[in-house]
């Protein structure tokens, strides 16, 4: 089977003001909601408990909520979540009390409403961890940046790597746009799905400028307009059907990993969706109005080129 | 050209072999098990352990399946839960006092595999069940504290060295003495600083008072700390051994925290009473001078007597003990419930060791009539246990404490005080629990989100690509055992996150397949032969494998150098997952073609699923 057979190249970038347009639209709308909602930070990064607790029959939210309210817990959210029979518990942290404390408090007085709970998952975060946390997420994500781009500037040149590195942050900013819009929790577990995004979308855009690089060695008498075209079109196909595969994977963890991966596999399928946009139709049209071209390109190739390459060049 | 050396045949041939092997013990479960440890730093795990074990297992007729013996304690087999419960209540029984029995799951790979070092994977609490805590160790207490014992020893030397001085009095991390004249301070400073070399003393004069300040200098103060967290990370091991629990973690975070795991505890009330209690025990004197009530009303305001400090007893009044710490729990070589032959109320019966003894005597030979206050010192509060007065001198380190509530809190507060004290205070300031079903349901949820997910990969690679996409979905495969193989052989620490990471890592890694077969669907259709394009497209795939995999490289490091947790359980399969796709993607899927292709004499069309022609 083939899908894409495509004798002309199609003139992406020709189309460059309409996909920046897009693609700033939804970047300022992802940062409006993040001003304007915010993220619905979970307990990782904000502190405070959560629970999980099951019942073999359907439960009784007012009673839970009564139970909590009890023991003097009135700012706690308690809600179904998955099946009827599984409710969620959240509790912020207080003063008067520790964490430890807290999740004893609130079985005992589920226990003591009904016998037949089962307390599956309890997850408490104290303030001084849950700021770490959030330092360290910020930490990571300017790592991993750093890091790209460094590798990129290296072995392409610097406009790729600003291009690749613009196109991709972009991605992230609408990945949190999307959760800050939907108040979707944002903890650890999405944040390692974010930064998964970043590495593996910048991938999309190694694979494109590989090509323009290699056309520019190939296609002596193209633009760099041509030239970029021509990369895009010919690494389509690839491209679609490898995000289609890894967005395969990411959907049977949408369908069968359970609450604690949704969100992950959320944030992925998001990244996944637009990276293929962005990486290929932000980051090309920024590296062409960034001045890429055959004499910056090729300077630091020409030595590199092996034998293989010329064998195989017709 | 398609034909590889036939070392590199033998390679992959190689590789492979060792995944499986390495694999195999994921496939075999578990079996109910008990493990026998000894509680006591004498006893050790032996022989002479195995055989008692099996005897008494003999005697009351339980049916085993295996018995061994290694570098923790005794482990025994069982085929059913319920034996292994019989087997627990029988052990404790007969064993209880010396060694710790657990309850344990063992894996059933034969020794064949577990002699070569093939385990199962070591899964996190999230999918075994159990809790983990974070604690953060009170370091300024522990300063304070050190402090606090220097105010004691001061007074000592200079009362022994009869040297006047005005009062004693500790200002944070800092102690003053204060004199009359600079000639006193000199000679005190003199046999201070001899004595105590860890601290640095400034002098001041302040009208007519002479002041030698004390404080603890940079070197002592991480002295301190370092020996507050490894005296904490002791006594929590004491304590979780008393807890019986199978393969237990505790261990050192940065330098003032401590990670404790502890797999398959459902009691997690119990397990958080025990180790939140940070309770240790000091012995004071209760400042005589000072038990008119007029006094006690006035320091129940706050006006607390200078050297003193108001401390409630368990019927709530007030009592004035002396800042000056006797004797502190790190003193107690043991301690066990028991009862008062006289009253018949609970107590609880206190060994010193010999220094403890020796103060001890000393205090209650010159303080006959008067009262000593034992205090019981738990994070935010201090209570009062008993105060009772000294009748005579108390010799020979063997102390009974009175006025426990019940028989359960007298062996509550024996266990604290035997399982050691702590050197400073702790807090828990994290906590995840998963029950047991919750840890197998979430196996369940990753192996099904990742065995689906393979499926529907392979069916689609197999029907776009043919027989290339055949081979790339072995690649894939050997990618998944490679990895999980890896991850066995590493003893890294499989969390939810972690088996996500495995399905997003084979997700991921079909990219390179993908790359590749494009890359010689591109190359056929520009004109070239079969054979010559296999190999452009692998060698052109090869770069740009390369850098996309260095950037997710990157990111993966990034998260594991950043991550804590469950985190870092998703980096390092992250990272793993894209060293062994580099290695299945690339090496075994050409192995694969060379083998198909690259030994015949003519390859007129390729099975790539190739539609349209140039």
């Amino acid at each position: 089977m083939e899908l894409f057979r495509i004798k002309k190249d199609i003139p992406f970038m020709s189309y460059g003001r309409i996909t920046t347009a897009i693609s700033l639209i939804t970047f300022v709308l992802a940062i409006f909601f993040l001003a304007t909602k915010g993220l619905n930070y979970g307990v990782d990064f904000t502190g405070g408990t959560v629970m999980e607790v099951h019942y073999p029959q359907a439960a009784n939210i007012d009673g839970i909520r009564k139970a909590v309210d009890s023991i003097n817990l009135k700012d706690a959210t308690v809600q179904n979540f998955g099946t009827s029979s599984d409710v969620l518990i959240r509790l912020p942290l207080r003063k008067d009390m520790s964490i430890a404390q807290l999740s004893e408090t609130v079985t005992k007085a589920l226990k003591a409403a009904d016998a037949s709970v089962e307390v599956r998952r309890v997850e408490s975060v104290g303030s001084q961890v849950g700021e770490e946390l959030y330092s360290n997420g910020g930490l990571a994500l300017l790592l991993v940046c750093a890091g790209i781009m460094l590798y990129l500037a290296i072995r392409f040149e610097w406009r790729f790597a600003v291009a690749a590195i613009i196109a991709n942050m972009h991605d992230v900013v609408i990945i949190l746009g999307f959760f800050a819009f939907f108040q979707w929790e944002f903890n650890l577990t999405v944040l390692a799905a974010v930064l998964a995004v970043l590495g593996y979308s910048v991938n999309e855009s190694v694979v494109v400028f590989d090509r323009v690089r290699e056309n520019f060695r190939k296609m002596r008498k193209a633009n760099v307009v041509q030239v970029i075209d021509n990369a895009i079109t010919r690494t389509m196909s690839r491209t679609v059907i490898t995000h289609a595969m890894t967005q395969t994977m990411v959907g049977s963890m949408l369908l069968f990993g359970g609450e604690v991966l949704h969100n992950f596999a959320l944030a992925l399928t998001i990244g996944i969706l637009f990276g293929i946009y962005s990486s290929v139709l932000v980051a090309c049209p920024i590296a062409m109005w960034l001045g890429v071209n055959r004499a910056n390109l090729i300077g630091d190739i020409e030595k590199k080129s092996t034998d293989a390459e010329l064998e195989a060049t017709p | 050209m398609n034909r590889y050396p036939s070392w590199k045949y033998i390679l992959v041939a190689v590789v492979v072999l060792i995944g499986l092997l390495f694999t195999i013990p994921n496939f075999y479960g578990e079996s109910p098990a008990v493990q026998v440890s000894p509680a006591k730093s004498t006893l050790k795990a032996n022989q002479e352990l195995l055989s008692k074990v099996e005897n008494t297992l003999k005697l009351a007729d339980i049916k085993f399946n295996g018995i061994f013996l290694d570098a923790s304690g005794v482990k025994v087999r069982f085929e059913t839960p319920e034996e292994q419960l019989k087997a627990k209540d029988k052990l404790i029984a007969n064993l209880g006092k010396d060694y710790t029995i657990a309850l344990n799951l063992l894996s059933q790979t034969p020794n064949w595999l577990l002699n070569i070092g093939a385990k199962p994977m070591y899964l996190g609490l999230d999918l075994r069940g159990g809790v983990h805590f974070l604690l953060q160790v009170d370091m300024k207490a522990a300063l304070d504290k050190a402090a606090e014992s220097s105010v004691g020893d001061f007074r000592t030397t200079l009362r022994k060295e009869k040297i006047n001085y005005f009062g004693i009095s500790r200002d944070g991390q800092k102690v003053e003495v204060k004199f009359e004249s600079a000639e006193e301070l000199e000679k005190a400073r003199k046999i201070l600083a001899k004595d105590y070399s860890d601290l640095t003393y400034t002098s001041t004069t302040n009208g007519k008072e002479q002041l030698l300040t004390a404080s603890i200098g940079e070197a002592s103060k991480k002295k301190i700390q370092e020996f507050a967290l490894k005296q904490n990370l002791q006594t929590l091991h004491n304590r979780i051994n008393e807890l019986g629990v199978a393969e237990p973690i505790v261990q050192q975070q940065g330098f003032d925290r401590i990670v404790v795991q502890l797999p398959g505890v459902q009691d997690t009330a119990k397990a958080k009473e025990i180790l939140g209690r940070t309770a240790t025990l000091e012995i004071r004197m209760v400042d005589e001078d000072k038990k008119d009530i007029a006094t006690l009303q006035a320091a129940e305001k706050g006006q607390v007597p200078f050297g003193d400090e108001m401390y409630k007893d368990r019927e709530g009044r007030p009592i004035l003990v002396k800042k000056n710490v006797v004797l502190t729990g790190d003193r107690i070589t043991d301690a066990g419930p028991g009862v008062n032959q006289q009253t018949g109320g609970s107590v609880v019966n206190v060994t010193l060791d010999g220094r403890g003894a020796g103060i001890f005597k000393n205090v209650t030979r010159d303080n006959v009539g008067k009262r000593m206050a034992i205090l019981l010192i738990e994070k935010n509060s201090t209570e009062v246990i008993t105060a009772p007065v000294i009748n005579e001198e108390i010799g020979g380190g063997h102390v009974q404490i009175s006025g426990m509530d019940s028989a359960q809190e007298a062996t509550d507060i024996s266990l604290l005080l035997r399982a050691g004290a702590l050197a400073a205070p702790m807090e828990i300031i994290e906590e995840r629990t998963v029950g047991p079903s919750m840890g197998a349901d979430n196996i369940k949820r990753g192996v099904h989100s990742t065995l689906w997910g393979f499926a529907a990969i392979a069916a689609m690679m197999m029907i776009y690509y043919m027989l290339f996409g055949g081979v790339s979905v072995v690649a894939l495969a050997v990618n998944l055992l490679l990895l999980v193989a890896l991850l066995s052989m590493l003893q890294a620490t499989l969390t939810l996150p972690g088996l996500a990471a495995i399905a997003l890592a084979l997700g991921m890694a079909i990219d390179a397949n993908v790359l590749i077969n494009e890359r010689i669907r591109e190359e056929l259709r520009n004109g070239n032969t079969p054979q010559a394009s296999i190999s452009a497209g692998y060698s052109r795939a090869w770069d740009t494998i390369l850098d996309s995999n260095v950037t997710t490289l990157i990111a993966g490091l990034a998260l594991f150098m950043f991550g804590t947790g469950p985190i870092k359980g998703f980096a390092v399969v992250h990272v793993l997952g894209i060293l062994t796709s580099m290695f299945s993607a690339i090496l075994v899927s050409r192995a694969i073609v060379n083998m198909i292709y690259g030994y015949r004499r003519k390859v007129a069309k390729l099975s790539i699923g190739q539609i349209y022609k140039a």
